[in-house]
């Protein structure tokens, strides 16, 4: 019985564990500064197991960082920078409090700056990995390409997030990356496939902002510091890859044709070239002529890992690309020009607008060659023959199914078809739309047939089902009736009794089938009741969801079988 | 002066406009202005067309001039001489601006001079007025001589009269430098206005000459003035050199740093993996990458199926919830074109609050089993599969005429005895199905149990408040023999005492002829009868609430009975002897009571979770205990659910039965399991 004594709470998990505040005081840093630098190294904080052992036995609410996380934020130079800028706010003050305006000057001068481009690399060692978590960037940088100048964050750095966005649209467009694009109430989001990796980002609807007063926009700001780096690179090496210049110049083909523009008219000279990039009308620059690349692309080694799947999967990928290949479409003035424009030329159709409404517009509306001209109004006043009329969905319909959908649904006035997700995979038992259906079957090539006569059939199906479950009510009903029937029998017999007399019996009908069900279940039912109790919990509760979905898809195909009784009503009134 | 322009801001804009042309009108005549002042109807001019009380008042104030003490009735006496008097100042004041005229024109040096704009009739100099309030005069002449005040007796009645009756009221100013009232020519007047116009005073003046640019952006040869250069811009600034040498040694210590060379290297970047090593960083192996945003379903399309929309209740009900417990974080809407799609409200707020995500909750990597449900379902055996178990019907005992409650198979297995409520017990070959032996022992059969060592051949019977011991014969000499031995054992001596309640009696004439050996009286009904396994002792049950005498322990070869509790310890339904090991259990409504029958105590108390505990039975092994809840309360007739007779037979068929069911339905008790 020797030795010191034990001291609670000095061993164990607790010495894994620091309190933010110990952290912060032991890095020396200001709550604002701890918290950049969390954001700039990707730390984030760690639930104990324990929590109150790790509390030292307290249960207030506290926030726990890994102790080695915060020892390896220790050496990072940035906290130095850090305290050099703390220094350099307090002396830029003291010189503008005694009104030192060459003193003021001079500091500005000498403002501490810092690189975050050692963080990058540290926080993604590969490539695929600073690809793999690019969402975010995405996302924040085109919500901050689209601020105005309104003092919420710095001029520059709208500037920079705009140039990043518009050289990633381009990089798209160049790669024919894009996958899927889904326009919700949020804004439209896009999905691409980068190096095999599936990136998705949100692009808000060109309508300026209002602010919200909530909202901390220095934390935003932060990430946003952080993000237009990690773009950045990305988009280099992105570049590269594709033998495209960086920064990217525009093709001196295309260059040409767009010189011929007055360009003064539309923007200053300095902004001219990003926004003719961004009008995302011409082709980029590459290092090495297309030609060559051409052939360099012809002989490719045949993958040994390509099985007979893949390869057909890989003819669909490359049939998506070249969707729009030969289609020219006009922009109408009202339509979102940017999405519209992106989204045409990676899959490879031309487009183009007005000249007033951006600049870089290649072709005029009486372009006789046009095939497509998109409208988003009830009536155009003036139309060409040769050309379809059509709404802008249609274009991100036909993305989504991978085919040039029938243009009859999209013509202008038109009711539109809804414009459903193409993110979601219905699985077996989950609810699909019927348009989901109508468009599964446009991709496997069968020919749609009239509306009416596809709706027939659909009644038919549900007559089906209608019967289907009549039959089962009417077995059960059967089971009633003999009950039913059987309680008639004794009340006749108890009548009988008196008179006696012999009724001929009835042959009990036993469904075969229907009793084997019911062995089945009731086997089934036993052998719930012996599981453990713990694999009965979770059986219970996969059950329990599975319940609860079949319930949701019925309570959908409710719902539409109502709405389209409704319609049918309407049309049948109409009609009459 | 000031009243008249205080007269002309009252009036409207319009009046006063007309005025200004009716001053234009002036030089016409005075008569004519009367007149047509007169003629114009408007308010404004009443002030300007009665001013007779003017001349008076001027009148009044040459007779002060002239002598103080005048009395005002010879001022209202006559108006002629007024007239002219005015006239008369009038030429005066004319023939001194004519007079000042030609002095101008005479001298030319005094251009600029402007002491002439001073009133030289009183020489007190450009001073408050007010100075000279309490002085009987206002100043002084040229001559040096006193200029007296005129006798102010003016109260505001004669003002106004002045003001309603004289016609050149209006243009007329009171001059505080000689206490005098003077009217203003036509000239004047248009000074005036044009001064308060904003135009400048001469008329001649123009206003709008060509402008002669004299710095004009032109370069001229020759300079502005034609002042020599300083000397000081010869000589090197002794200050500057001053702040040169202090910045030069600033910088030679170091305080001041030479300027940053200026590269914005935020925007410029390049190919940050061009090295990138396959050694991944210890770190970065624990790093757990944050979840992306769950992609948008069928709800968020702008243009959504109709199915997604909300009915009115789900809108109603997404409103009332918080905003924490909602399905959907947003209300699907339906625009029927993409140009009325507005912006998205809470688009700011959600990237910030997936920002906060990102550095402010903690992750984990939480593995998801991802688990066929129909996988955790044990596999059990068919019930068809479980044999040996009765499937088809084979035999059927047929002789009873009443219910049969209780049968019971002998040690050997080849004979059954049953008991009737007609108040027979039938032994039967088990295996042939054919009535041995009918014994009528007149009275509903309770229970039949044969006695379980096979060296003995004996029944023992339960009906009403008797237990009888038969002993059927059916087995070779020697087992009836030594049935007939134990059965003869004679009671010790005086031992009803202790039994009390129990009477123990041989059975005489026709009973014993069937094969009845003996009787035991008992005080109540007895239900059940039950075997120790080595034949000698017998237990007995008497379910009474109110009394602790339920079960009763009978030895056969001392004929002795006796009471082993002392307390009610509830509804006892039946009792079992263990087959191996000292134990006796003891069955009540809701639990089983095991008790050490060498120990003379109760080992364990068995809890079921049932209601109800009818009947039970012991493993022939011993390490079992089986029990039946029916659940209704007849006991008479128990027929319990089928699913449990599954459960039995599953129990009873494996010896060695699967984790699960321990876990379900078994309890262990001494080392071994009891199934309960």
């Amino acid at each position: 019985m020797g030795g010191l004594q034990k001291k609670k709470y000095e061993r164990g998990s607790v010495t894994n564990y620091i309190t933010r505040n110990k952290a912060r005081k032991k890095l020396r840093l200001s709550l604002p500064d701890f918290r950049r630098l969390c954001i700039l190294k990707g730390i984030y904080p760690h639930e104990p197991k324990h929590k109150k052992k790790v509390n030292k036995g307290s249960t207030a609410p506290r926030t726990f960082y890994l102790i080695k996380d915060i020892r390896f934020l220790l050496h990072e130079p940035i906290v130095g920078k850090f305290r050099d800028y703390k220094v350099f706010v307090r002396k830029l003050k003291k010189a503008y409090g005694k009104t030192e305006w060459s003193a003021v000057e001079r500091l500005r001068e000498n403002k501490p700056t810092y690189k975050l481009d050692h963080i990058i690399k540290e926080r993604y060692p590969s490539f695929i990995d600073a690809l793999r978590d690019i969402d975010d960037a995405l996302c924040m940088c085109f919500l901050f390409s689209t601020f105005a100048r309104t003092g919420k964050c710095h001029v520059q750095t709208i500037q920079l997030c705009r140039r990043l966005t518009v050289e990633w649209m381009n990089y798209v467009v160049a790669a024919r990356a894009l996958r899927k694009v889904f326009i919700s109430i949020k804004g439209i989001y896009y999905q691409a496939e980068v190096m095999g990796q599936l990136i998705t980002w949100l692009v808000p609807y060109q309508f300026s902002h209002d602010h919200p007063t909530d909202v901390d926009y220095r934390v935003m700001a932060t990430f946003t510091e952080l993000y237009t780096t990690l773009l950045g690179f990305i988009n280099f090496r992105l570049y590269h890859s594709l033998n495209l210049l960086y920064p990217p110049k525009l093709d001196s083909k295309a260059e040409c044709e767009l010189k011929e523009e007055n360009e003064e008219d539309y923007a200053l000279n300095s902004e001219c070239y990003l926004e003719k990039l961004s009008a995302l009308s011409a082709s980029l620059a590459r290092m090495v002529s297309s030609a060559e690349e051409e052939e360099a692309q012809l002989d490719q080694f045949p993958d040994e890992m390509s099985t007979n799947l893949g390869k057909r999967e890989q003819k669909e990928q490359e049939a998506q690309k070249k969707l729009f290949d030969g289609l020219k479409f006009f922009l109408n003035r009202e339509v979102p020009r940017e999405s519209l424009a992106f989204v045409i030329r990676c899959f490879g159709g031309e487009v183009s607008w007005d000249k007033s409404v951006c600049i870089g517009s290649t072709y005029e509306v009486t372009e006789e060659t046009i095939t497509h001209h998109i409208v988003d109004r009830p009536n155009a006043s003036t139309q060409y023959i040769n050309r379809y009329y059509i709404q802008p969905q249609w274009v991100y319909d036909c993305i989504n199914a991978k085919i040039v959908l029938p243009v009859e649904d999209y013509f202008l006035g038109v009711t539109l078809p809804p414009h459903l997700s193409p993110f979601v995979e219905e699985k077996e038992g989950d609810y699909m739309p019927p348009e989901k259906v109508k468009i599964m079957a446009l991709q496997r090539g069968e020919k749609p047939a009239q509306e009416q006569e596809d709706e027939e059939e659909e009644d038919e199906d549900e007559d089906e089902e209608e019967e289907e479950d009549d039959n089962d009510d009417e077995e059960e009903d059967e089971e009633e009736d003999e009950e039913e029937s059987e309680e008639k029998n004794l009340k006749k017999m108890e009548k009988q009794r008196s008179q006696v007399k012999v009724t001929p019996g009835k042959m009990k009908v036993e469904n075969p089938e229907r009793l084997e069900q019911e062995e089945k279940a009731e086997e089934k039912r036993l052998a719930i009741m012996m599981m453990k109790k713990k694999e009965k919990y979770l059986y219970d509760k996969i059950m329990f969801g599975k319940k609860r979905k079949i319930r949701e898809a019925n309570k959908l195909t409710a719902k539409r079988k109502a709405h389209d009784d409704a319609e049918k009503a309407n049309k049948k009134k109409t009609r009459k | 002066m000031e009243e008249s322009s205080g007269n002309m801001r009252s009036s409207e804009p319009t009046a006063a406009m007309k005025k200004i042309f009716n001053f234009k009108d002036k030089p016409a005549g005075k008569e004519e202005e009367d007149e047509d002042l007169s003629d114009s109807e408007e308010s404004v001019f009443s002030g300007l067309e009665d001013s007779g009380s003017d001349s008076e008042e001027d009148e009044k104030e040459s007779d002060d001039n002239d002598d103080e003490d005048d009395d005002d009735v010879t001022a209202v006496e006559s108006k002629q001489p007024k007239q002219t008097e005015e006239e008369e100042e009038k030429e005066e004041v004319v023939g001194g601006v004519t007079e000042r005229e030609e002095e101008e024109k005479k001298e030319d040096e005094y251009e600029h001079d402007s002491s002439d704009e001073e009133d030289i009739r009183n020489t007190v100099g450009n001073i408050p007025m007010e100075w000279y309030k309490d002085f009987p005069h206002i100043g002084y002449n040229l001559d040096g001589k006193k200029i007296f005040k005129p006798i102010r007796n003016k109260d505001e009645l004669d003002d106004f009269l002045d003001k309603m009756e004289n016609p050149d009221y209006w243009r007329t100013v009171h001059d505080k430098q000689t206490g005098s009232d003077i009217v203003l020519s036509d000239e004047q007047v248009e000074l005036v206005n044009r001064l308060q116009k904003g135009q400048f005073g001469d008329v001649n003046f123009n206003e709008y000459q060509p402008s002669v640019e004299f710095f004009s952006s032109d370069v001229m040869i020759h300079p502005v003035t034609n002042r020599p250069a300083d000397k000081r811009s010869f000589i090197p600034s002794l200050i500057e050199k001053e702040k040169v040498s202090k910045l030069v040694h600033a910088i030679k210590m170091g305080w001041i740093k030479p300027r940053r060379v200026e590269d914005d290297t935020r925007g410029r970047f390049y190919d940050l993996w061009a090295g990138e090593d396959s050694s991944i960083l210890g770190r970065h192996k624990m790093h757990l990458p944050a979840p992306k945003i769950p992609l948008p379903g069928h709800q968020e399309s702008y243009n959504p199926p109709p199915e997604y929309l909300f009915t009115e209740e789900e809108l109603a009900l997404w409103e009332q919830q918080d905003a924490s417990d909602r399905k959907l974080p947003f209300v699907p809407v339906k625009f029927s074109s993409l140009r009325q799609v507005p912006a998205f409200s809470r688009f700011i707020h959600e990237r910030f609050e997936r920002c906060l995500d990102l550095y402010l909750c903690p992750r984990q990597r939480k593995m998801r089993v991802n688990v066929n449900p129909e996988d955790l379902i044990p596999k059990l055996p068919k019930p068809k599969d479980l044999q040996p178990f009765p499937t088809t019907q084979s035999l059927v005992y047929r002789g009873h005429s009443g219910l049969v409650r209780s049968i019971s198979v002998s040690p050997s297995g080849q004979w059954l005895a049953s008991g009737s409520d007609d108040g027979s017990v039938r032994f039967w070959e088990v295996c042939s199905s054919r009535c041995m032996k009918t014994v009528q022992v007149g009275g509903a059969v309770k229970s039949v149990a044969w006695n379980p060592n096979p060296s003995v051949c004996l029944l023992a019977v339960a009906l009403e408040s008797v237990v009888l011991i038969l002993s059927p014969s059916l087995a070779d000499r020697q087992v009836v023999q030594s049935s007939e031995r134990l059965l003869s054992g004679q009671p010790e001596a005086d031992t009803s005492d202790a039994a009390g309640p129990v009477i123990w009696s041989d059975t005489e004439g026709e009973e014993l002829n069937q094969g009845i050996r003996l009787k035991i009286q008992h005080p109540k009904a007895v239900h059940q009868v039950a075997w120790h396994a080595k034949g000698d002792y017998l237990a007995s049950v008497m379910p009474d609430h109110s009394s602790h005498l339920q079960v009763l322990i009978h030895q056969l070869s001392r004929r002795r009975s006796q009471n082993p509790f002392r307390k009610n310890k509830g509804l006892v339904q039946c009792v079992s002897f263990h087959p191996v090991r000292p134990y006796f259990f003891v069955a009540t409504q809701r639990s089983v009571r095991i008790y050490n029958l060498v120990k003379q105590e109760m080992t364990k108390k068995l809890q079921a979770n049932s209601k109800w505990i009818s009947s039970m039975a012991v493993h022939p092994g011993g390490n079992r205990l089986h029990r039946v809840h029916p659940h209704t309360r007849s006991t008479s007739t128990p027929v319990p659910p089928q699913h449990q007779i599954h459960h039995h037979t599953r129990s009873t068929s494996t010896p060695d039965p699967p984790p699960h069911q321990i876990h379900l339905n078994t309890r262990s008790i001494f080392g071994s399991s009891l199934i309960m």
